[in-house]
């Protein structure tokens, strides 16, 4: 299970990398969402990988850490989600204002020429 | 037991976030009600973080500690209040009070919500200065950020929007880098309260030492992007140059959040009682520092106007003080604190007077014309507000020629004003050696130099800039200027006069913070021992 996660998590991050340094807007704003995918894994794989573990005591249980998954890391990772879903919803606005007002959807607003 | 005063300590959090709030139910053409209730939050502001730095000073190492929802220490999230936070929080609150007046000239109109989005950004300027927890760092710095973006694109135009997306991007990125800094931390160590790291990292095992600094890294990476230590600040000068006036000024105080991080974070964790980690920042710091005061001298010769010349300054300003913290010595970073200051407020003020005396000329009119051609510039209007109407102020040019010549002063750090006492701290701490026979190391006189030389080519720069601005151009109009405009700068600029004068105790309480911030154990047992009130018992007896 720790290999599957962390290749998910590195070609995820390596993909998304690759296009954040690509010309187009477009291509930017697609390699952010695919980093921030892999960040939000990388924090859950920090509270150590468990299957089967709840994260929180029942009522009235008298609880054995060693039974329990971290919850810390899973609170994390929602407020990560959260903060990145609203500052790229944001970016997305930035990137179409843009594309109007310069007319090109270059991230330096102008085309290179080509040669 | 609390006393009502014990809990003003979040207030400086809590009331921009009600006032910004608040304005959000009134209408753009009401805008004088947001003015008002914006005004308004900023002078409480500025009267609380007033009595919050008294109060801090009043004791010997002192810091006062908030238990949000009242869990105890290690588990809740708390806010911490020592000399350090005190200072960034008034600083902050000068810096706002003299940009929001400066705004309600002109500068409120272009767009529609510039009034909440300060407000907003006060809310995780100061909610960064408290926390003494890793992760709702993160969160306040991405309030700033959010508000930040809204800023940097105020008034709107093709510059803007351009510079704007350059800034969104790579805070984006160093946004990620900190949660994976965040998340290694909490991964090794277990826990994110910044004092109980602290606590933890000396003790932590030697298999694990090496995933610790990789995640440290990847935090002070981000925090350096804030700061803007070369090679990350590419994006710094193009940007702030962009941001309307008082935007930029209002971001003079954004770089030095990412300095306080470090001086926090860095002494805490990585002080000198960290064990085998102690004082793995430094050597990166001081070299990053002593290449960005290179990189920004470099360009603030190139720099062919003015807000150009002052985003340069900022970077000169970062690396000299990034250089300071990685010589890890108190003394020398009691000079850094008050260099800081009185950067933060004099480029604060440089910021709104570029503005100013800007207006009415044309573009490029800072360039010589030769350069004008070999560069290609053509002009790229951004969008300006109306004219300003109003009574002419007599002799502006005078009083706009005083501003400046007192803020080239302050920047280059030149005597009679307080930038030259700041870098003389800092000079002084560096000469004063550390090796027994008292000798100083070869990287000091480099720093040394780098200092003096800096001083010197931004005079230059300064000097240029100002004779074609403000001597050089005979035929030029004398620039509508407004009271409320000129009062802030002339206000930020004798507050610096005022730190000159009062030079003593300012720095025995900048030395009195470096102090505490390099010997951290009271700071963290006095947040370790914060007392909590235990809950009411819903349920019997467990």
């Amino acid at each position: 299970m720790e290999l599957v996660v962390a290749l998910g998590i590195g070609v995820l991050t390596g993909s998304g990398v690759w296009l954040l340094l690509r010309p187009r807007t477009f291509q930017v704003i697609i390699g952010l969402s695919l980093i921030s995918y892999a960040v939000n894994l990388f924090i859950f794989s920090m509270g150590r990988l468990r299957t089967g573990a709840a994260p929180i005591l029942q009522a009235g249980e008298v609880g054995d850490p060693a039974r329990y998954a971290d919850p810390l890391p899973q609170a994390l990772v929602l407020t990560a989600i959260v903060i990145g879903f609203a500052t790229t919803a944001l970016f997305l606005v930035v990137l179409l204002a843009a594309r109007g007002l310069t007319g090109t959807d270059h991230v330096d607003g102008l085309e290179r020429e080509r040669r | 037991m609390m006393g009502w005063s014990d809990h003003l300590l979040v207030a400086p959090i809590a009331l921009p976030l009600v006032a910004g709030a608040l304005m959000l139910f009134f209408d753009d053409p009401r805008r004088f009600i947001r003015a008002g209730v914006g005004i308004a939050a900023t002078v409480a502001n500025l009267g609380l973080s007033a009595a919050l730095l008294l109060s801090v000073d009043a004791s010997a190492d002192l810091t006062k500690v908030y238990l949000l929802g009242s869990w105890p220490a290690p588990f809740g999230i708390v806010l911490a209040l020592d000399r350090l936070s005190a200072l960034m929080l008034v600083l902050t609150a000068v810096l706002a009070m003299a940009v929001l007046l400066f705004s309600l000239a002109r500068w409120h109109r272009v767009g529609v919500y510039f009034h909440p989005l300060l407000q907003f950004l006060l809310v995780g300027l100061n909610g960064a200065f408290l926390t003494g927890d890793l992760f709702n760092l993160f969160v306040f710095f991405e309030v700033l950020l959010a508000a930040s973006y809204g800023l940097v694109l105020y008034g709107g135009g093709i510059a803007r929007i351009k510079s704007g997306m350059h800034y969104v991007v790579i805070n984006l990125a160093a946004s990620f880098l900190f949660l994976i800094g965040v998340s290694l931390l909490y991964g090794v160590t277990g826990t994110l309260n910044l004092s109980d790291l602290a606590l933890r990292v000396p003790l932590i095992a030697p298999g694990d030492r090496m995933l610790l600094e990789t995640g440290a890294a990847a935090l002070i990476v981000a925090f350096l992007v804030k700061a803007g230590m070369w090679p990350l600040s590419f994006w710094l000068p193009g940007t702030y140059a962009a941001a309307a006036a008082p935007v930029a000024a209002v971001f003079a105080i954004m770089t030095k959040v990412g300095i306080y991080a470090l001086l926090r974070f860095s002494f805490l964790l990585f002080g000198n009682g960290a064990g085998d980690s102690a004082g793995f920042v430094d050597q990166g710091l001081l070299y990053g520092g002593m290449a960005t005061i290179g990189f920004g001298m470099l360009g603030i010769l190139a720099a062919q106007d003015m807000a150009r010349i002052a985003g340069f300054a900022v970077l000169i300003s970062t690396g000299t003080l990034l250089a300071a913290i990685g010589t890890n010595r108190s003394d020398v970073t009691a000079g850094a604190l008050f260099y800081l200051v009185i950067s933060i407020l004099a480029l604060g003020a440089f910021y709104l007077l570029v503005e100013l005396v800007e207006r009415g000329r044309e573009f490029g009119a800072d360039m010589l014309a030769v350069t004008r051609e070999a560069f290609g510039y053509t002009e790229e209007a951004i969008d300006e507000p109306d004219e300003v109407v109003g009574p002419l102020i007599p002799s502006m040019m005078a009083i706009l020629g005083l501003s400046f010549l007192a803020s080239a002063l302050l920047i280059s750090g030149l005597p009679p004003l307080a930038g030259f006492v700041a870098k003389f701290a800092i000079l002084s701490g560096l000469l004063r050696g550390i090796a027994p026979d008292g000798s100083i190391a070869g990287t000091d006189w480099v720093l040394v130099a780098l200092l003096i030389l800096s001083g010197l080519l931004v005079l230059i720069a300064m000097c240029r800039a100002g004779i074609q601005a403000i001597w050089g151009a005979e035929d030029r109009e004398v620039p509508r200027v407004m009271l409320l405009e000129i009062a802030p700068v002339v206000g930020l600029l004798l507050v610096c006069v005022g730190l000159t004068i009062w030079a003593g105790p300012v720095l025995a309480y900048m030395e009195a913070t470096a102090r505490s911030l390099h010997n951290p154990a009271s700071h963290v047992s006095n947040v370790q021992a914060a007392p909590h009130i235990k809950p009411l018992s819903t349920e019997s007896g467990k």
